[in-house]
């Protein structure tokens, strides 16, 4: 194995893991019993898979073709910063539209501040 | 802060005057900012003021800490995701931060998303408060108030 088999190997490695990372998230997203512990999925090891595979893609054409790709560099960044924020909103709203929770939820300490303004808004 | 930074720049100057090339050449440029870089770290303490550049280290560190938090909760989901029988207990809690303004409730909340079992539901106007969606909230309530003030004081050596 020559030093370009070896980069191409664990780029490869890396996008293989990313690929089985975004299935087995996949599979949360339909296993997870309520949309806000779907969001877990969707957010947390989605973004791990994503910033896997760019990682693995960005090692590639490093190693191979000597060009560093600022595209992917970027694409990295805006993965990390835009996935959690994507969820946060997509959580929030569902919470706004009154999407119930699983029974086993235990607190929900969210709810008596939206009681409160409720209240507040009906007075 | 700006006078070592311009130490360090002179220290450089120096290194390529001493150096005594044909011409200028940044890489001497670079290696006279690297050795004043290390001058400068040895001498901080006379100006009784922070290392310059302890600011970057913290964002290192920041950003060291993001990564290893985002491979253990994601290591955490899909350890949950990939167990036979579902027994989750999710919850809302409220949250109090110590951090303020426009950049450190954003990070935090940024944070606190990647951190293992925890969403960021709802965040108050004012900012200082939190509420969060945990996973599975009796196991990792603990652990997750545990690093939460590992990650306000990271921030908080960032901005401050």
């Amino acid at each position: 194995m020559n030093i370009n088999e070896i980069d191409e190997f664990i780029a490869a490695l890396l996008i293989l893991i990313g690929s089985i990372i975004s299935v087995i998230s996949a599979f949360g997203i339909i296993r997870f019993p309520d949309v806000y512990s779907r969001a877990h999925a969707a957010t947390k090891s989605s973004t791990l898979a994503v910033l896997l595979t760019l990682v693995g893609a960005f090692l590639f054409f490093w190693m191979t073709d000597g060009t560093v790709s600022v595209r992917l560099i970027l694409g990295i960044v805006f993965v990390f910063i835009t996935s959690p924020t994507a969820g946060h909103l997509i959580i929030r709203a569902a919470y706004k539209s009154n999407v119930k929770m699983t029974e086993t939820t235990t607190v929900d300490e969210l709810k008596e501040l939206y009681d409160e303004q409720k209240k507040t808004d009906q007075d | 802060m700006a006078a070592q930074f311009l130490l360090n720049i002179f220290i450089a100057f120096l290194w390529v005057l001493f150096k005594d090339e044909d011409m200028f050449l940044y890489t001497t440029f670079f290696e006279g900012y690297l050795v004043g870089i290390i001058i400068i770290f040895l001498m901080y303490r006379f100006f009784g003021r922070k290392f310059y550049l302890h600011r970057v280290y913290a964002i290192i560190k920041l950003i060291l800490i993001f990564n290893s938090e985002l491979f253990q909760s994601a290591y955490l989901v899909l350890k949950t995701i990939l167990t036979p029988k579902l027994d989750l207990k999710p919850g809302i809690f409220r949250y109090e931060t110590v951090l303020r303004g426009e950049w450190e409730v954003p990070l935090i909340a940024l944070l606190l998303t990647l951190t293992p079992g925890s969403v960021v539901m709802e965040v108050m106007p004012e900012g200082n408060v939190f509420y969060v969606h945990a996973m599975d909230i009796e196991k990792y309530k603990d652990n997750l108030l545990r690093s939460l003030a590992k990650f306000e004081k990271a921030i908080m050596e960032v901005t401050r």
